[in-house]
């Protein structure tokens, strides 16, 4: 087996002036016309991505700057109307509090969902017997379908006849209203989220536990370092890139949270557990009658801080793989 | 490092409680769906099936099979879709290096963060002025952009490590770029095509927002509504709404047994790639 130098070195190209290729390095690079063939298997998934994602995409941003009624959704010729769909979002009393909610149902999932993905991330990397096995038992929240998961949750927190209630009779503490009072709905789906996120926190923060060398552990341990120490001391500043990608991964999806509000409480009751996401499902599908430009309004607000995110999420990973 | 066993056992009991509660809600929706309707409601709530009932999953045989066998064409589509159109990608974008490939890979990364309810809007307005809503392959076409960008990702990243050396002896023997991909590349990538085609089948069957908007009115509705319909309409049948989540279930349930690896490696590939 010819070593890798070689072989990348090799001048199979009709010009065969050889960069300085770095061993494992793609040795089409070299070569013009191949570069270009490249394209021949990339372009089903661009004319995928123009047509089901840019297109798409254009839609919403045109729905949002037209006066739609149902009428001209379906037949075309609706007025532009520039911004005063984002105009009538953004005085709309309920604009105020479904940012907060979704500020709160954000900021409250990402930090229960770390904390306990890290303590069990922590945990479960002292090997024990079966702690593969149980590992992996974790992930199911995670992979479970959400409408699984929320039609449980919504029956564990059933006023009535919900465990949840149930187990607080028993130390005597009076039933909550979970889902259809205005002042725990939110708390309700922000339970529910927390347990659907932790899996993947644990996974994600446990493969980074995994790229920790354990000889430095070991120095610590002989320097006499309690557990607590260690942790802050090695664990802590090692695992920050890591931790830093899993929240903003975290925030990314926390945002596009949709289902799991919607199957739980529809945003309610009187829009105290709404985000930006079900209300602008509720204002394109929830009603008889849908406003679709202030729903697409909303939708791009949405985006907006999406992409923010997303965008620091990507800085972020690019200058640690610099480094 | 030095653990008594005894010691280690210990940690597996603490593992064991931390793991029940975990998963303890996806014990209750099992128990409810063996209770019987009148005991539905007791007080306190049967922590086991005791007097267990078959009638939830008699439901799911009389009324979800049809939502069922939907959501399963859909998964399948969804899969052929996502590795036709993803696989050359990925081969593209690990070993061809193509001109402005890395400006398509920051393209698929940007399109796995925009929220569905976004998509699911603008494919409403698409789908309606083209009699698409409510079909087979309109749903399906819609549930592959919850894969593609992800699936892309993961070829080019396991296809990175294919060795040049078997790329180019393919080549020395006289094939083209497209039977070395056909013959070399996507026999050796058996591994990342399972991990994709597991994940765009469960992100397909687990659809909720793609189904209600753009299939909720027609004779093609997934499994998901179907549990839907079931919340709204009879709330008082609690055990066949969770026997139907049950078998929901069954397909996350089946890829964490025989394919367990693979999912780990799938959502870490999301989050931390190298």
């Amino acid at each position: 087996m010819p070593s890798t130098t070689q072989t990348s070195t090799t001048a199979r190209d009709k010009g065969g002036a050889a960069p300085t290729a770095p061993p494992r390095s793609h040795p089409s690079r070299r070569r013009r016309p191949d570069r270009w063939l490249a394209w021949g298997f990339l372009a089903p998934v661009t004319v995928y991505l123009i047509a089901f994602y840019a297109y798409p995409l254009y839609r919403n941003v045109e729905l949002s700057l037209r006066a739609y009624t149902v009428r001209s959704f379906v037949q075309g010729g609706a007025p532009f109307a520039g911004l005063d769909n984002y105009r009538t979002v953004l005085t709309d009393p309920a604009f105020g509090p479904t940012l907060t909610h979704t500020v709160v149902f954000t900021a409250a999932s990402l930090a229960f969902q770390f904390t306990i993905g890290m303590a069990l991330a922590l945990f479960f990397h002292q090997h024990f017997p079966l702690s593969r096995t149980l590992r992996a038992l974790i992930l199911v929240p995670w992979l479970l379908p959400l409408i699984v998961s929320a039609s449980t949750w919504s029956w564990l927190l059933n006023s009535d006849s919900g465990l949840v209630n149930a187990a607080l009779g028993v130390v005597g503490i009076d039933g909550v209203n979970w889902l259809t009072s205005p002042g725990w709905s939110l708390t309700s789906v922000i339970i529910a989220n927390v347990w659907i996120g932790i899996p993947f926190n644990l996974v994600v923060l446990y493969s980074g536990l995994q790229a920790i060398p354990t000889e430095m552990y070991e120095a610590s341990a002989l320097d006499g370092a309690s557990g607590w120490q260690r942790f802050w001391g090695i664990t802590f500043p090692l695992l920050r890139p890591v931790s830093l990608i899993t929240l903003l991964l975290g925030l990314i999806y926390t945002l596009k949270v949709f289902d799991i509000i919607w199957i739980m409480t529809k945003g309610g009751p009187t829009g105290s557990s709404a985000t930006l996401a079900t209300w602008s499902y509720r204002l394109g599908f929830g009603n008889l009658l849908p406003e679709f430009g202030p729903g697409a309004a909303i939708g791009n607000l949405l985006i907006v801080l999406a992409l923010i995110a997303g965008l620091v999420y990507i800085r972020i990973d690019r200058r640690q793989h610099l480094r | 490092m030095t653990t008594s066993p005894s010691r280690a056992w210990w940690k597996t009991g603490v593992g064991l409680v931390l793991t029940g509660l975990m998963l303890f809600p996806v014990y209750w929706m099992i128990n409810v769906s063996f209770t019987r309707d009148q005991d539905m409601r007791a007080t306190p709530p049967h922590l086991i099936p005791i007097n267990g009932t078959l009638d939830g999953y008699r439901a799911v045989l009389d009324q979800q099979l049809p939502y069922l066998g939907t959501s399963f064409l859909v998964g399948l589509g969804t899969v052929a879709l996502t590795v036709a159109l993803a696989a050359p990608a990925g081969y593209a974008l690990a070993k061809l290096r193509p001109p402005g490939g890395s400006a398509l890979s920051f393209v698929l990364l940007i399109a796995q963060m925009i929220p569905g309810i976004i998509m699911a809007m603008g494919f409403y307005a698409i789908y309606l002025t083209l009699g698409v809503l409510n079909t087979l392959p309109g749903l399906i076409l819609a549930d592959t952009t919850l894969a593609v960008p992800f699936a892309v990702l993961i070829f080019t990243a396991f296809m990175s490590g294919i060795p040049d050396e078997l790329l180019q002896a393919a080549v020395v023997d006289g094939a083209g770029r497209l039977r070395t991909f056909w013959s070399v590349v996507l026999p050796v990538s058996r591994n990342s095509i399972v991990t994709v085609s597991l994940f765009a089948f469960l992100w397909s069957w687990s659809d909720f927002i793609f189904a209600s908007t753009l299939a909720g009115g027609g004779d093609h509705q997934p499994i998901t509504l179907g549990i839907y319909h079931y919340i709204g309409n009879n709330n008082q049948q609690w055990n066949a709404i969770m026997a139907t989540a049950v078998v929901a279930s069954i397909p996350a349930a089946v890829l964490l047994i025989l394919a367990q690896r693979y999912v780990s490696m799938g959502v870490t590939a999301g989050a931390v790639k190298d």
